[in-house]
């Protein structure tokens, strides 16, 4: 079978990076990587309530440096998808199409994105192993005012 | 019906049943709607939970879980995430994946894979909330 040359379409590199395209699959990536997280969500709720032995390693690993530079990537993965979702639902009633508001939009999104991931970057970093007591469900429960401290948030318990 | 149903073979009644070659209309992209609005409030919640009361260790999260409340809108959260997570992942395997067999695979994986991830998160969060 002879094959004639045939034209291509132009590759994705030959187009100049715009912010409504770099956002519309930015969505798509930071949703795959949400669907991938929400897997370890059930990991951590079936660890929680039928494997207490294995709960340690989701402590151990937030606290890593590598961990906490996960959960930052997830951070933003979740905000940025959060706000460009609600961008979308507003595209879904007919509202902002215009080209001057779907690129204000888009800024609005990615810095309210960068903004939040930026708040949680600053829980993760007073995040210390000091505030975990105990991840054993067999530990005996003791009387005593603990307070947990997660950034500016704390919470204090009596065992 | 004017002119153009003479020229048709299509019945009235299916066109305006407006079902399309995928036979279920416009159903995905209204429950893929339906799930995002509700994960927009049950999101949030989780966030501010989590930085709150879950991540401090595992008997606080356990207590967190154990309210009815919040077990009622974990489950929810879930449920909901693991439902639009599911159709979003379908879309990108139906739009990347164009070898018959390797996509009809992973469509079964994902909806699958899917449905045991929703009874494991039910089963883990009633187990918790029921004591």
């Amino acid at each position: 079978m002879t094959t004639h040359p045939r034209p291509l379409s132009p590759h994705l590199q030959v187009y100049k990076p715009q912010i409504t395209s770099l956002l519309s699959i930015l969505h798509r990536l930071t949703g795959l990587f949400l669907s991938l997280g929400s897997v370890i969500i059930v990991a951590w709720l079936f660890s929680l309530a039928f494997a207490p032995e294995t709960y340690g390693i989701f402590v151990e690993s937030a606290h890593s440096l590598l961990g906490k530079a996960f959960l930052l990537a997830w951070a933003f993965c979740f905000f940025y998808h959060l706000s460009n979702g609600i961008r979308h639902l507003f595209w879904d009633m007919g509202r902002g199409f215009e080209m001057k508001n779907v690129r204000r939009s888009g800024w609005v999104v990615i810095s309210t994105a960068i903004f939040l991931t930026a708040g949680i970057g600053c829980n993760l970093m007073y995040y210390t192993k000091a505030s975990v007591l105990s991840q054993e469900q067999t530990a005996q429960p003791t009387i005593a005012d603990v307070t947990y401290s997660v950034g500016t948030y704390s919470v204090t318990v009596t065992y | 019906m004017t002119v153009s149903s003479k020229k048709t073979f299509r019945s009235p009644l299916k066109a305006s049943r407006g079902l399309g070659s995928a036979k279920d209309g416009t159903h995905h992209w209204v429950v893929q709607r339906l799930s995002a609005i509700a994960l927009i409030p049950l999101s949030i919640w989780f966030v501010y939970a989590l930085l709150t009361a879950i991540m401090a260790d595992a008997n606080a999260a356990r207590q967190f879980v154990a309210q009815p409340v919040n077990a009622i809108l974990l489950f929810l959260l879930v449920e909901a995430m693991l439902y639009h997570g599911a159709l979003g992942v379908q879309v990108v395997v139906e739009d990347y994946i164009h070898k018959p067999c390797c996509k009809i695979t992973a469509l079964v994986v994902v909806k699958l894979g899917t449905v045991v991830l929703m009874a494991a998160a039910a089963l883990a969060i009633g187990k918790i909330a029921l004591g």
